[in-house]
């Protein structure tokens, strides 16, 4: 494709890094990126993807805006309260970049979508916020062999790992299971500063970024932390344990998906 | 002296900073090491940074003709991939 003087002038800031440059710009064009959630995460994950021309996103939440996300899904606005947020996503996200094609899934995911959901993308963004939603991407990436992101945030902190096929562990690999329903206090019974998911999002986007453009090193193997109040990133070497893992490992116990139990919110 | 053999052409007097870079990048894009580009530009801003910027990348400028509308002729050859 050749580029008009209009998206020249777009992605310029793009084009002339020699990280990028036109190839680089053409591949964002190419790639397919997934967001799971348009909440806290996916908010700000899917609006940076929008505004770098990556060509084709999809984005899958079953939830309706309301009030109370508005504090940190900067995707949505107040006049969105009520309306689907996938629907509200794609508004925003097609008024910030025309070029690119926005596909919406009003669905939670599950063992039986899933699979069939991701297979069309090359890279997974995890912007959900219950473990058993997070397990499940995890396991259905890892038997598709789909790179994805993980992140979580809570209160005034957050983290993530990148997942790349055969290149270290998986989300399973450090959490080994989905914790007892109430170990964990779900985003009704915890605070979150909405700040915390736009710097976590973020860096989900620059993860895929990197992994399009096959630049720089990404956060396979690595879990990086932020802790807001004490301005600590750390960045964790996670222990290679892929060979004893359930689902990654050399000789995986899961092999196909569960429908875990779902928490009752789904609001980040 | 012999004219210099220009491979391609690019037109950067319809854009502005930093299109004008990015533009002159996609034209050295499609090239091959050794080829010629002539880069037509308008005076100020582009010609003070433009030669500048190409230079840092490496390329080099082998000539800059003033054309008689006021705008520039910047020659240069494609260094490295």
């Amino acid at each position: 494709m050749a580029f008009t003087n209009e998206q020249i002038e777009r992605y310029s800031r793009h084009i002339i890094l020699s990280e990028v440059g036109a190839k680089g710009q053409k591949k964002l064009f190419n790639a397919r990126v997934l967001v799971i959630g348009a909440g806290g995460l996916g908010a700000p994950a899917a609006m940076y993807l929008t505004a770098a021309g990556i060509g084709t996103i999809g984005i899958a939440d079953a939830d309706e805006v309301e009030l109370s996300n508005l504090q940190r899904q900067i995707i949505h606005t107040t006049k969105d309260v009520g309306k689907a947020k996938v629907l509200s996503a794609k508004e925003t996200m097609e008024a910030l970049n025309p070029d690119v094609r926005v596909n919406t899934y009003r669905i939670f995911v599950n063992s039986q979508n899933i699979r069939e959901l991701i297979r069309d993308y090359d890279f997974i963004i995890d912007g959900t916020d219950n473990f058993p939603t997070k397990f499940l991407i995890n396991d259905a990436c890892v038997l598709e062999k789909k790179p994805f992101s993980h992140a979580g945030i809570i209160r005034f902190q957050g983290q993530l790992m990148t997942y790349v096929p055969d290149k270290g562990a998986c989300y399973r690999c450090v959490f080994r299971e989905v914790p007892p329903k109430d170990a964990v206090p779900t985003c009704k019974q915890a605070g979150v500063i909405g700040a915390v998911g736009g710097v976590i999002g973020s860096l989900q986007a620059m993860e895929a970024i990197k992994y399009i453009l096959g630049t720089g090193e990404l956060l396979t193997g690595s879990l990086l932390t932020y802790d807001a109040l004490t301005m600590n990133f750390r960045k964790v070497k996670l222990p290679s344990n892929t060979c004893h893992c359930a689902v990654c490992g050399s000789h995986p116990t899961i092999t196909e998906l569960i429908n875990y139990e779902q928490t009752e919110c789904n609001g980040i | 002296m012999v004219d210099l053999h220009i491979d391609d052409e690019v037109d950067i007097t319809d854009v502005v900073c930093p299109a004008t870079f990015a533009k002159t990048m996609i034209a050295l894009e499609e090239l091959d090491e050794g080829q010629i580009l002539s880069i037509k530009m308008n005076g100020g801003e582009p010609l003070r940074n433009i030669p500048r910027s190409l230079k840092s990348e490496g390329h080099q400028i082998l000539k800059l003709n003033e054309n008689k509308d006021g705008t520039y002729d910047l020659i240069v050859k494609k260094v490295g991939d």
